[in-house]
């Protein structure tokens, strides 16, 4: 009996890949355990091994092959694929376990990974970029790594440490290449030990170098919060201004897929609340890189959050040799009259595929990235606050002293008198993120319930 | 000789192989060496430094009673001989010094002014961290003190980073951590143990040991109790020093920092002392007898077996009590300055928050 093989999901948020080499060809005996290809995922090129024994019958996906789905047949064990009863790609078969992954890949993508579809509207242009800027595209993942890399051939203070941020090129491939070009003094791979590795950069920021401190997610960086908190963004203060800490803390934040409570967790609100800190949550590429080298080159102690889904995002971003932002100013990224949506990071995206909906209903929503949590961009906000007179805010986290909570304030106490509706939040679910598929996705936040919210502040629901 | 495989050739950051390491190997030295020998002048500047800090905390602990200083305050009286006899030894401004909350002693030893450390501990303005610090959290730069640090613990790692600095800066200096019995036990100490042997960083962990931590004793909690051996487990050597002599303490020292600057990776030093007063100023320190402080003080004290032995040496007696005179009256100085300095600026509230505008 004919046996398929198809095309394994080899990360949480893996949805299809290359099929970079066969090791095998039609004909050949395989065994488990025997490497039948390598294949190329978001993050890494691994080796796919057979499960079953038999004889290679057919490749159907030819090497080379890019953006194979998930779920793909891509050979057939003893047979062809007449000899398998459905041998298209299982669009809508129940999930199925992927023996030794213990990832089910016939699921549904969550809705924060719906966000890779394009956003439609005309982009408002970042009045940062000069008129006639050459755009080249570029992932955020990419768009990080290269700001590191030039501000570390600017400025031989700057190194990188954290766990596999060297030879392993990134448990993200965010540091990738980096060791090559910078070597082992510069780049620093740091055992298991978050509570010890961020106190050490934060004291080697103490004596005058520019440390760029990974977390391999923020979920750990529980463990060092003191060193954050305590020890970082104090630091200036208690000592009457003497003591400085250029130290950045990055790594990715939020709901990754799938990963469960305690590696899905959005740090913004806590990082935000600690006077001393710089707090940055950058959606696009463009402000990955631009706010990434400024955080660099800033005097205070920097918490950069990046987030996982949005790391092999493209986006435009402009061809400029020295690409910096201004931190603390938020963007606005869709203009519109009717309602304000106040977003940051992955949420901003929601928020866009909103604002398109929306549009099909006849509301014209204004979309604002805060892209810095800390210091808080208050003018961009109630200044679109003041010319739509509705706002909400939508935030991948839980709503409780959210930084939604936060910008709710600002409106009252600042904004009163141009509200026509009380500020509504929208966030996700007040639990600890859950495991199963259709849980996770009613947990989070999605762009159906920003499109609702809206409607209601514009008494249109 | 062992038949370990030697280390990896290409990687850049693992400890040189050492398959004769043993804990003692500083500690034999040490031995060997003896005291330190100091000449007349050298034990006279010890004698002056040690007196001028208990002189100074005694002045800061009658200040609080008086109400002038606030919150938490913590005392070095007992414990002068290690500051002393360590910095003394340190290339000041090169080398990098980092301590806990009980910081006062250290940022003396080093000749930072009485003045500007009394006007911290009244938080005044001219407070060597404008008010903003107070006694627990006091930093020199120009110094190369670091603080100053009031989490317990938490000097240690960032001691680690100041001596990553020096290594990668190639700046030839050596970081001296300061922590106490109790910090000991916090995980991140062996985190930054770790990290410091397996990259070879130039520092010298100083535990200082005043058998108590806040009013725990060490037997209460501490499986092991010689602190000295707590670094074997990372191939860091250790050494166990009286720390109530500042003139063994001055000969670690030396052999140490020998060490840490031949390249030979960090030093684990537990000084044995004694703080006569309670954990901070609200400490009735009842859990231990009054005849134990009372044998300590009198025969165990760093100050009165310096000042004995400078007087075996034949010190003139008067010169001494003119010198303890002139304490007095620097210590009484800066207490009337950190009396009658201004209160910060209420504007002091919102500066130095962060450095930059954004």
């Amino acid at each position: 009996m004919a046996t398929a093989i198809k095309m394994p999901a080899l990360s949480p948020t893996m949805e299809e890949g290359t099929l970079a080499k066969w090791l095998v060809k039609e004909g050949d005996q395989v065994g488990p355990g025997d490497i039948l290809a390598e294949i190329e995922t978001d993050k890494a090129t691994m080796e796919f091994e057979a499960i079953d024994e038999g004889t290679v019958g057919k490749l159907t996906v030819a090497e080379g092959t890019e953006g194979v789905k998930v779920g793909t047949v891509i050979a057939v064990l003893d047979g062809d694929e007449s000899d398998i009863e459905d041998g298209a790609p299982a669009k809508s078969e129940a999930p199925q376990d992927v023996a030794g992954e213990g990832k089910d890949t016939g699921r549904e993508p969550s809705e924060a990974e719906v966000t890779k579809s394009e956003a439609q509207a005309e982009p408002v242009r970042d009045p940062e970029v000069p008129e006639g800027t050459k755009m080249v595209s570029l992932s955020v993942r990419e768009a990080l790594r290269d700001a590191m890399a030039e501000e570390m051939r600017a400025d031989d203070r700057v190194f990188v440490m954290g766990e596999e941020v060297a030879e392993y090129q990134g448990a993200y491939k965010v540091t990738q290449g980096l060791l090559d070009e910078f070597g082992a003094k510069r780049v620093i791979d740091t055992p298991i030990t978050e509570y010890g590795f961020a106190g050490v950069g934060t004291g080697a920021a103490m004596g005058g170098l520019r440390p760029i401190v990974e977390f391999m997610t923020f979920n750990f960086a529980m463990q060092a919060i003191d060193h954050l908190v305590n020890s970082a963004a104090k630091t200036n203060y208690m000592s009457g201004g003497q003591m400085r800490c250029p130290v950045v803390f990055r790594g990715p934040n939020g709901a990754a897929s799938r990963v469960a409570a305690q590696h899905s967790q959005n740090y913004g609100p806590w990082y935000a609340s600690v006077p001393g800190l710089v707090v940055i949550a950058p959606y696009d590429a463009a402000d990955a890189k631009g706010l990434m080298k400024a955080a660099i080159r800033s005097e205070d102690p920097v918490v950069f959050l990046e987030n996982e889904l949005l790391y092999g995002k493209s986006f435009d971003l402009p061809d400029l040799e020295d690409w910096v932002l201004p931190t603390g100013k938020a963007r606005i990224v869709r203009a519109g009259s009717d309602v304000t949506i106040v977003s940051y990071s992955i949420g901003v995206g929601l928020a866009l595929e909103a604002a398109e909906e929306l549009a099909s209903q006849g509301i014209d929503a204004e979309v604002i990235d805060l892209r810095t949590l800390r210091p808080l961009d208050t003018k961009t906000v109630l200044d679109s606050l003041a010319k739509t007179n509705r706002l909400i805010v939508a935030e991948e986290g839980w709503p409780t002293c959210s930084i939604a909570s936060e910008i709710i304030a600002v409106c009252m106490t600042e904004g009163f008198d141009h509200l026509d509706a009380p500020v509504l939040r929208v966030c996700n679910e007040d639990v600890p993120l859950p495991y199963a598929a259709n849980l996770e996705k009613d947990a989070l936040l999605k762009s159906s319930s920003i499109v609702a919210a809206a409607k209601k502040v514009c008494y249109k629901d | 000789m062992s038949d370990k495989p030697a280390a990896k050739a290409d990687s850049v950051t693992a400890p040189v192989e050492d398959p004769d390491f043993k804990l003692a190997t500083l500690q034999n030295r040490f031995e060997e060496a003896g005291r330190f020998e100091a000449s007349d002048d050298q034990l006279l500047d010890f004698y002056k430094q040690m007196l001028l800090i208990r002189r100074f905390e005694e002045k800061a602990g009658q200040l609080y009673g008086l109400g002038l200083i606030g919150g938490f305050c913590h005392l070095y009286i007992g414990q002068e001989a290690v500051a002393v006899g360590l910095q003394s030894a340190l290339a000041e401004g090169k080398d990098s010094v980092i301590t806990g909350y009980r910081d006062h002693g250290h940022m003396l030893a080093y000749g930072i002014d009485p003045k500007v450390i009394m006007a911290e501990l009244t938080g005044r303005q001219a407070g060597i961290s404008k008010g903003k610090g107070g006694s627990m959290h006091m930093f020199s730069t120009e110094h190369a003190f670091y603080g100053g640090h009031g989490i317990v613990g938490a000097q240690v790692p960032l001691g680690a980073g100041l001596a990553f600095a020096h290594k990668y800066r190639e700046d030839g200096g050596v970081c001296l951590a300061y922590f106490g019995d109790g910090a000991a036990n916090q995980g991140q100490v062996y985190e930054t143990f770790n990290m410091a042997s397996l990259w070879q960083l130039p520092i010298i962990f100083v535990i200082e040991n005043n058998q108590y931590a806040m009013g725990t004793s060490t037997v209460r909690s501490s499986a092991e109790t010689e602190f000295h051996r707590r670094g074997a487990a990372f191939r860091i050597p250790g050494m166990d020093v009286d720390g109530m002599d500042v003139l063994a303490v001055r000969s670690a020292a030396e052999i140490a920092l020998e060490h840490v600057r031949g390249g030979g990776g960090p030093v684990l030093m537990e000084l044995n002392t004694y703080r006569y007063r309670g954990h901070s100023m609200s400490d009735p320190a009842k859990y231990r007898s009054r005849d134990e402080v009372k044998d300590m003080r009198e025969n165990h004290d760093p100050i009165e077996a310096a000042k004995a032995e400078l007087i075996k040496r034949g010190m003139d007696e008067a010169k001494l009590k003119d010198l303890e005179k002139d304490i007095r009256a620097q210590i009484s100085e800066a207490a009337d300055f950190a009396e009658s300095s201004p209160e910060p600026d209420a504007s002091e509230l919102y500066t130095d928050v962060l450095v930059e505008k954004y």
